[in-house]
C-alpha cells in the first residue's frame, strides 16, 4: 500500500469501517476513475461529531434534570444510557483507595438493549458491580492491572466466557495505553467535591483522576464525576471544570479502602527478624536513600525498626530520606524520629489526613493544605527515581520469577512490576544503584551502567504451610486455564536482585550462572520442599562467598529479634507518636 | 494431632541442676517449647506433639539442624505446635536452649 494512496481514509476507522465502506462503493461506481479523485472528503472531527450529539441527546433526555453541568442523582442512569453507546471503551474510576461506586452501581442498571458490549479499561476492578457489568451483559471486554478482592470471581467470568480480557497491565502501561489504543470514550470517576462551574476538587485521594480525565477529555469523550457535595469556592482545584461534562451529587459520599494501614500488633517475631536483616544486610549495605515498600507486614515491620535499630546502627540521615510511597501510618514513628525528608504518594490513606496537613514539608499538599496524590506521577517517581523496591509476594521458582497469581484467582499486578523492575532507561547516578551495577556487570567489559535494587521479601513458608517457594509457579496453570498469552509473573527473576527470608538474604547480583543462582535461591528457602533439595556443599561455598549470607554473617543475633524493637506495638502507639494527629478508621480502634 | 519424637546422641551433657526452662505459648501459628534435664541419660530427646499432621519430614529436618547448632544431651524437649511455621519452631528452640544454659549455674 503506498503512502500516499487513497486507502488513508480507511485507515481512520476508530469506531466502525463507515469511511472504509464508502470509499469501496465510490471505487465500484466509477469504474476506472481514480480512486483518491472520486472518494468523498474525509471528515476529521468524527469525535467531536459524536461527543455534540451525546451532550444533545442527554440534555434532551434529561431537561430540567439538568443544570449546566449538573445532574440530579435519580437521572443518572438515563444519563449514562445517553452518554454512552454499544461498544464504547468504558473507564470506571476505580482506584486502590477512592472508588466511583454510585457510577459503577449506575452503569450495571442501564438497559442493556441500549448499551451493551462495553469494553472496560480500569486499573483496579475492586467492587462487585465492577464485575456486575460483565455478568448482565452489558460489557465484554476488559483491560486492567489489579483486582484483589474481586480475583476469585474474575477469574471464574473469564473461564466461562463472560470477560474477554485483554492483558493485565501494570498501572503506567495501562495509563500509557489510554494514550494510544486504549483511551476512554466515556469515564465515570469520583471527586471529593464539585464547584457550580464543574471544576472538581478531589481531595488527598487524587489517584487516578488526572490521568483518566486527560485522556478522555483531550481526545472528545464525556467526563462524568460524581462528588461527594457541591459547594461555592473549592479549597483548590485538581480537574478544571472544562475537563468535565457532568456532575453528579452521590447520595452516599463514595467509598475508599484503608488498604495500606498494618496493624503493628500483628507483626511477628520473625518479620522483625527478616526487618533486621533487610536494614543491615541491605539498606545499610547499599545506602538505600530513595525508595518504594511493597504493601505488607514485612516492610511495615521495616518502617518500624528505623527509629530503633537502624537508628542504633547510625543509619539516620544515611538511608530512607526519600520515598515514593502512600502515607503508610507506620511510617509515622520514623518522620518524627527525622528519618524521612520526602514522601510522594500514589493515593492517600484514611485517617492520615490531619498528620499529613500537619507535616507539609514531608508530604506533597496543595494551597488548601491537604495532600495531592497521584498514581501515575508517583508510579513513575517509583519507576526512574527510586533506587530500590522492596516488597511481599506469594511464590518464587527457581529462576527467581515472582508471582501474586494463584490458581482459580486473577489477581493482577497493580504497580509492583514498575517499581520491581530494572528502569532501564535510567540516567542519573546514585550511590546505591551505582554500587548495586557494579555486582550486576563485574567485569564485563560493558559500558558502566546502574542497577535497580529489586528484593523480594518472603516468608518461607505462609500460614497454613502453604510453600513460598515452588518448582513451577501456579501463574503457568492459570495461563493456561484462562487462555492468557503469558503467564501472569509479577516481577521477573532477572529484575529480581536479592531474596530475603528468615533464613538470610541471597544477592543474585553475585551469581555467576544459572546453577548457582538456583542454589542461592535455595539455600534460602528454608525447610520447603526446594529448600530441602539443595546442594550443600554448593550452598555452603555461596555462603563463603557472600552470595547467601545468614543472620550469623551480618552480625545479627536472633535473639535480639523480639516485639520490642518495634517503635509502635499497636495503633494505638501510631496515633501516640502521632501526636494525635492520626485518625484510625474505626475497624483498627479496638482500644 | 499427630505425634512425633526423635532422638539425638553424641551432645555434650548440660548440667543437671539446671532448671525447667518453658518458652512460647500454645496459640494459633505458635508453639511451647519445654527443655527439662534428663541427668539419666545423654541423649537429647524430643517429643512433638502437633495440630498440623504430615509435616514429619520438615520436622526432622528442623530438629536434625536444631541439633547440630547446638549439640546438646541430657535434656528432654517437649514440644505442643499449634501451627507454627518452621522458622518460628527454630526461633523457638533458640529461645528455650538459650534460656536453659544461661540458668545453667555451671
Amino acid at each position: 500500500m503506498s503512502a500516499e494512496g487513497p486507502p488513508q481514509g480507511a485507515n481512520y476507522s476508530p469506531h466502525g469501517g463507515s469511511a472504509a465502506a464508502e470509499l469501496v462503493n465510490e471505487a465500484a461506481s466509477g469504474g476506472a476513475a481514480h480512486y483518491a479523485r472520486t472518494a468523498p472528503p474525509r471528515i476529521w472531527n468524527k469525535r467531536v461529531q459524536r461527543r455534540a450529539l451525546r451532550l444533545e441527546r442527554a440534555a434532551t433526555r434529561l431537561g430540567a434534570r439538568l443544570t449546566g453541568k449538573l445532574v440530579d442523582a435519580d437521572a443518572i442512569v438515563a444519563l449514562l444510557e445517553e452518554a454512552i453507546e454499544p461498544a464504547d471503551r468504558v473507564c470506571i474510576e476505580g482506584n486502590n483507595q477512592k472508588q466511583a461506586d454510585f457510577l459503577a452501581r449506575a452503569l450495571t442498571a442501564v438497559d442493556r438493549g441500549r448499551v451493551y458490549d462495553l469494553h472496560i479499561v480500569q486499573s483496579v476492578l475492586a467492587l462487585p458491580e465492577h464485575l456486575d457489568v460483565f455478568e448482565r451483559g452489558i460489557a465484554s471486554r476488559l483491560d486492567f492491572s489489579f483486582s484483589g478482592p474481586q480475583a476469585a470471581r474474575l477469574a471464574k467470568l473469564a473461564g466461562n466466557g463472560q470477560i474477554a480480557i485483554g492483558a493485565i497491565h501494570t498501572y503506567l502501561e495501562l495509563f500509557g495505553r489510554y494514550f494510544i489504543d486504549l483511551t476512554p470514550d466515556v469515564a465515570l470517576v469520583a471527586a471529593q467535591a464539585a464547584d457550580r462551574e464543574g471544576n472538581l476538587y478531589t481531595g488527598p485521594n487524587t489517584e487516578d483522576t488526572p490521568v483518566i480525565a486527560e485522556a478522555t477529555a483531550f481526545k472528545n469523550g464525556l467526563v462524568i464525576a460524581q462528588v461527594n457535595e457541591l459547594i461555592d469556592v473549592l479549597p483548590r482545584i485538581d480537574i478544571p471544570s472544562d475537563w468535565v461534562d457532568f456532575v453528579v451529587q452521590s447520595p452516599t459520599p463514595h467509598y475508599i479502602e484503608p488498604l495500606f494501614t498494618r496493624d503493628p500488633a500483628m507483626i511477628s517475631e520473625i518479620q522483625v527478624l527478616m526487618a533486621m536483616m533487610a536494614i543491615k544486610g541491605i539498606y545499610a549495605e547499599y545506602g538505600v536513600d530513595r525508595l518504594n515498600h511493597g504493601i505488607g507486614f514485612d516492610t511495615a515491620a521495616i518502617e518500624l525498626l528505623l527509629p530503633t535499630y537502624a537508628e542504633s546502627l547510625g543509619l539516620r540521615g544515611k538511608i530512607c530520606r526519600y520515598w515514593a510511597l502512600n502515607p503508610h501510618p507506620t511510617l509515622i514513628p520514623a518522620i518524627e524520629a527525622g528519618f524521612v525528608e520526602s514522601v510522594h504518594s500514589f493515593g492517600s490513606e484514611l485517617g492520615m489526613e490531619d498528620y499529613i496537613r500537619a507535616r507539609p514539608d514531608i508530604f506533597f499538599t496543595g494551597s488548601d493544605g491537604s495532600m495531592r496524590s497521584n498514581r501515575a506521577f508517583c508510579q513513575t517517581a517509583g519507576h526512574y527515581a527510586c533506587d530500590m523496591f522492596i516488597g511481599s509476594t506469594l511464590q518464587i521458582d527457581l529462576a527467581g520469577n515472582s508471582s501474586t497469581a494463584t490458581l482459580g484467582r486473577i489477581a493482577g499486578f497493580g504497580g509492583a512490576p514498575n517499581m520491581g523492575s530494572d528502569a532501564r532507561g535510567r540516567r542519573h547516578a546514585t550511590h546505591a544503584w551505582l554500587t548495586a551495577g557494579r555486582e550486576a556487570h563485574r567485569g564485563n567489559g560493558a559500558a558502566p551502567r546502574g542497577r535497580k535494587l529489586v528484593v523480594q521479601m518472603v516468608e518461607t513458608f505462609r500460614e497454613h504451610m502453604e510453600p513460598a517457594f515452588v518448582e513451577r509457579l501456579d501463574a503457568w496453570d492459570l495461563a493456561e486455564s484462562a487462555n492468557m498469552a503469558l503467564p501472569p509473573i509479577m516481577i521477573y527473576g532477572d529484575d529480581v536482585t536479592h531474596i530475603l527470608t528468615e533464613e538470610g538474604i541471597a544477592n543474585l547480583l553475585l551469581c555467576r550462572d544459572d546453577d548457582e543462582r538456583e542454589q542461592a535461591i535455595r539455600g534460602v528457602a528454608g525447610y520447603t520442599a526446594v529448600g530441602l533439595s539443595r546442594d550443600r556443599v554448593a550452598v555452603a561455598k555461596l555462603r563463603q562467598r557472600g552470595v547467601i549470607r545468614r543472620a550469623e554473617d551480618l552480625g545479627i543475633d536472633k535473639r535480639d529479634a523480639t516485639r520490642d524493637l518495634l517503635a509502635a506495638r499497636s495503633i494505638k502507639d501510631l496515633v501516640r507518636a502521632s501526636g494525635g494527629l492520626y485518625q484510625p478508621p474505626k475497624r483498627f480502634r479496638n482500644w | 494431632m499427630e505425634r512425633l519424637q526423635f532422638r539425638f546422641d553424641g551432645g555434650s551433657r548440660v548440667a543437671a541442676a539446671s532448671d525447667a526452662c518453658l518458652v512460647g505459648v500454645v496459640a494459633s501459628g505458635n508453639l511451647e517449647v519445654l527443655i527439662e534435664p534428663a541427668p539419666q541419660t545423654d541423649a537429647c530427646a524430643i517429643e512433638i506433639r502437633t495440630a498440623a499432621n504430615g509435616f514429619g519430614d520438615v520436622w526432622q529436618a528442623v530438629m536434625t539442624d536444631f541439633f547440630e547448632r547446638h549439640r546438646v544431651g541430657g535434656i528432654r524437649i517437649s514440644i505442643n505446635d499449634a501451627g507454627a511455621t518452621p522458622a518460628i519452631v527454630s526461633l523457638r528452640l533458640d529461645q528455650a536452649i538459650e534460656e536453659f544454659t544461661r540458668r545453667d549455674p555451671a
